[in-house]
């Protein structure tokens, strides 16, 4: 007997291999989770820290310190005529940004194991919610790009205002890659490995500690074929003031690389998700 | 019908087990497996060894159709396929054939406490939780207050659930989980815990929101909750539906089925675990006359002869009684006997437990035993027998059942009034 007042919603079917259309609506109706997740981990990333957030800076500068040191002082590498700690810290904003996020999201599903076990919810927004945090850092490292700028007196020209471009696609890269990773460490933990494997020499092939200039011309396709070699030079290109010899098909392919991933990336979760519970 | 909210037609989920040692699924098996099967592919008697997979079906052709407002017991051994059937129902895991139909949506209480972060503090436990369970933030905001007065832990909002006792944690964790308001609710044995008081405030919880017109589908092996907080009852038996009525008769064939399986040579039961290396034979239940029975009186002594297989050198028997309601009652394990008995080679190897005096209230037992030789599981049967136990006579006083008041009597002494 109903009670009155209270109405029965639309009638949902599960069946093996099923899909339906509502799905999106579903993503939007679970947006709130979203938020908590993130939320949650921020919350939680830097609880029973002494220093708490300022971690992040303290992370960035120690890592602009040996870059600078190492590619600047040492190898002596070219700085494009722009003072070597900015040209390390322009690139080390996305590089922060992919490696963490990208560590973060693999291991989103394998982390949330117990609730991807026990309880119903869009999948996607865990992997997503895993970069939220990531963007928080993003945030920060941004302020403290605008005061290394006002200390070396560089101010940067129109071209800063194509940065949020850049930044769209270095989290559109890092998303596509993470859902392909997140999917797949769910079910073989090698994944773990390779992703480690993946941030700690992406640091070293990427132009992250030098300008991606010192390549030799003929090499430059080749190099260009790491789509961070593109997000890059453009995060350089938008806040350096453009830099001298602009490799445009880097940043072409970065694209192309970006929305092949996402596209391909989206398609690998979606698939495998119904088995994740299973498999986990 | 329009009041159907859900409508299982033909559900089946299989499992594949893998049979070898248990670990991470890691691509170079996977790799190496499909090498096998190139390298192998002229050979197909030797594809046949390598191929290690098992396929089990967990549920298999399951049709239900419950209505808006039923409050349904589902029952059945471990393994029958009740959690499988609440994974499907609350979408966590896809049916591999069949179709349900879910009108509204289902929460479900599968295992309080998930998604509870240690770090956080009470206050943002409960909306973190919320969320996970599906609330709406203006929903929890609103129920705010019923939540922290139902949980009883007011003082204790901004301390991290990790200091939490454990009792406070899962009082918590069910409050938030007791105010959700789906239109199905799942309670999966997770009356299992806290205190009686707290108890009994859970159960009314679910009264009242199957009071609001809400479905619960309730599963417990407390046979004694599900008689009295369900009117239906669905038995599931090996994946399929065995039995869809009552629930009073629904208990009433469970039981009769554990019975049923009780069949004296334990060594024809399926239903086991263990490695094998020595089994159970049989389990006979010898009265104060030493006449083996099934029945015996309260009060008198009674002894359990376990015959099993083979004999080892750290060869130890335990076995444990539960009540009719699935409760344990008290447990027997011979590695902490007082000195072992000579063995006697030329007899079937056996153990047996001797009671000089049997301290259970009249009515009906089961007994699970166990073989052990140190921490490795030979063998365990669960039900390897029943015991009927009669009113009988103890310390010159009669001993009679007490339903709802334990099962365990002690000899005493009353003194007064003085």
């Amino acid at each position: 007997m109903p009670t009155p007042g209270y109405t029965l919603q639309q009638e949902r079917l599960v069946e093996a291999g099923h899909r339906d259309g509502r799905d999106l609506g579903e993503l939007w109706r679970y947006r709130e989770l979203f938020y908590f997740l993130a939320w949650r981990d921020i919350l939680v990333r830097y609880k029973q820290t002494a220093v708490g957030i300022a971690w992040v800076l303290i992370k960035a500068m120690v890592t602009l310190l040996v870059l600078t040191v190492v590619f600047g002082r040492v190898a002596q590498l070219p700085s494009d005529g722009v003072p070597y700690p900015l040209l390390v810290f322009t690139a080390m904003l996305p590089w922060q940004f992919f490696a963490g996020a990208l560590t973060d999201s693999s291991n989103s599903l394998v982390g949330n194991a117990d609730l991807v076990a026990k309880i119903y919810f869009p999948r996607l927004i865990v992997p997503g919610s895993a970069m939220v945090v990531n963007l928080l850092d993003f945030a920060i490292s941004c302020v403290v790009l605008a005061l290394l700028l006002a200390w070396y007196g560089f101010a940067p020209d129109w071209r800063i205002l194509t940065l949020p471009f850049f930044a769209i696609l270095v989290a559109a890269l890092t998303f596509g890659a993470g859902l392909w990773l997140s999917a797949l460490t769910a079910e073989y933990r090698d994944f773990r490995f390779i992703v480690g494997f993946i941030v700690q020499l992406g640091l070293y092939v990427s132009p992250v500690g030098f300008s991606s200039s010192v390549v030799p011309e003929e090499w430059r396709v080749l190099y260009s074929l790491n789509p961070l070699v593109g997000v890059i030079d453009g995060f350089r290109w938008a806040i350096l003031r453009g830099t001298p010899d602009f490799y445009w098909p880097a940043l072409a392919m970065s694209c192309a690389f970006a929305l092949l991933l996402l596209a391909s990336g989206l398609w690998y979760f979606r698939r495998t998700e119904r088995r994740f519970a299973d498999v986990i | 019908m329009a009041d159907v909210v859900l409508n299982a037609e033909g559900l089946g989920k299989q499992y594949l087990l893998r049979h070898r040692i248990a670990g991470y699924d890691t691509l170079r098996e996977k790799i190496g497996g499909h090498l096998r099967r190139l390298a192998s592919a002229t050979r197909p008697a030797q594809d046949a060894r390598a191929e290690t997979l098992e396929e089990f079906w967990a549920l298999r052709d399951v049709s239900l159709q419950i209505r808006q407002g039923e409050v349904v017991g589902l029952i059945g051994r471990n393994g029958a396929g009740k959690s499988t059937l609440l994974k499907i129902i609350s979408r966590i895991t896809e049916p591999t054939e069949g179709r349900l139909r879910i009108r509204g949506r289902a929460a479900s209480l599968l295992e309080v406490g998930t998604g509870f972060h240690p770090e956080l503090t009470g206050r943002e436990n409960i909306y973190l939780n919320g969320a996970i369970l599906g609330m709406p933030k203006s929903e929890i905001r609103a129920k705010f207050d019923e939540i922290v007065a139902f949980a009883e832990v007011a003082q204790f909002l901004d301390t991290p659930v990790k200091r939490y006792s454990s009792g406070m944690y899962v009082r918590l964790a069910f409050s938030v989980a007791a105010h959700l308001e789906p239109d199905i609710l799942i309670v999966d044995e997770v009356l299992a815990v806290g205190d009686a008081a707290f108890q009994k405030k859970c159960l009314e919880r679910m009264a009242e929101v199957a009071r609001l017109g809400r479905t619960i589908l309730f599963v417990s092996h407390n046979l004694g909750l599900v008689r009295s907080m369900c009117r239906r009852g669905v038995l599931l038996e090996n994946g399929r539906v065995v039995c869809d009525d009552l629930a009073e008769a629904a208990v009433a064939r469970y039981l009769e089925g554990i019975e049923a399986t009780a069949s004296t040579n334990l060594l024809e039961r399926v239903q086991r675990r263990g490695t094998g290396r020595v089994r159970l034979s049989r389990l006979d239940i010898r009265d104060s006359s030493r006449t083996v029975t099934s029945k015996v009186e309260a009060g008198r002594a009674v002894q359990f002869v376990f015959h099993v297989t083979g004999r080892l050198p750290a060869l130890t028997c335990s076995f444990t009684i539960y009540d009719s309601f699935g409760q344990a009652i008290t447990c027997f394990d011979s590695a902490l006997q007082s000195a072992p008995a000579p063995a006697d080679e030329a007899a079937v190897p056996h153990f047996v437990c001797e009671l000089g005096e049997l301290f259970l209230t009249p009515g009906r037992y089961r007994i699970n035993a166990a073989l052990y030789c140190q921490d490795e599981l030979l063998d365990h049967v669960e039900s390897a027998a029943m015991l009927d136990v009669d009113q009988g006579i103890s310390d010159a006083r009669p001993v009679v059942a007490t339903p709802g008041y334990g099962s365990v009597f002690m000899p005493h002494r009353w003194v007064g009034p003085c």
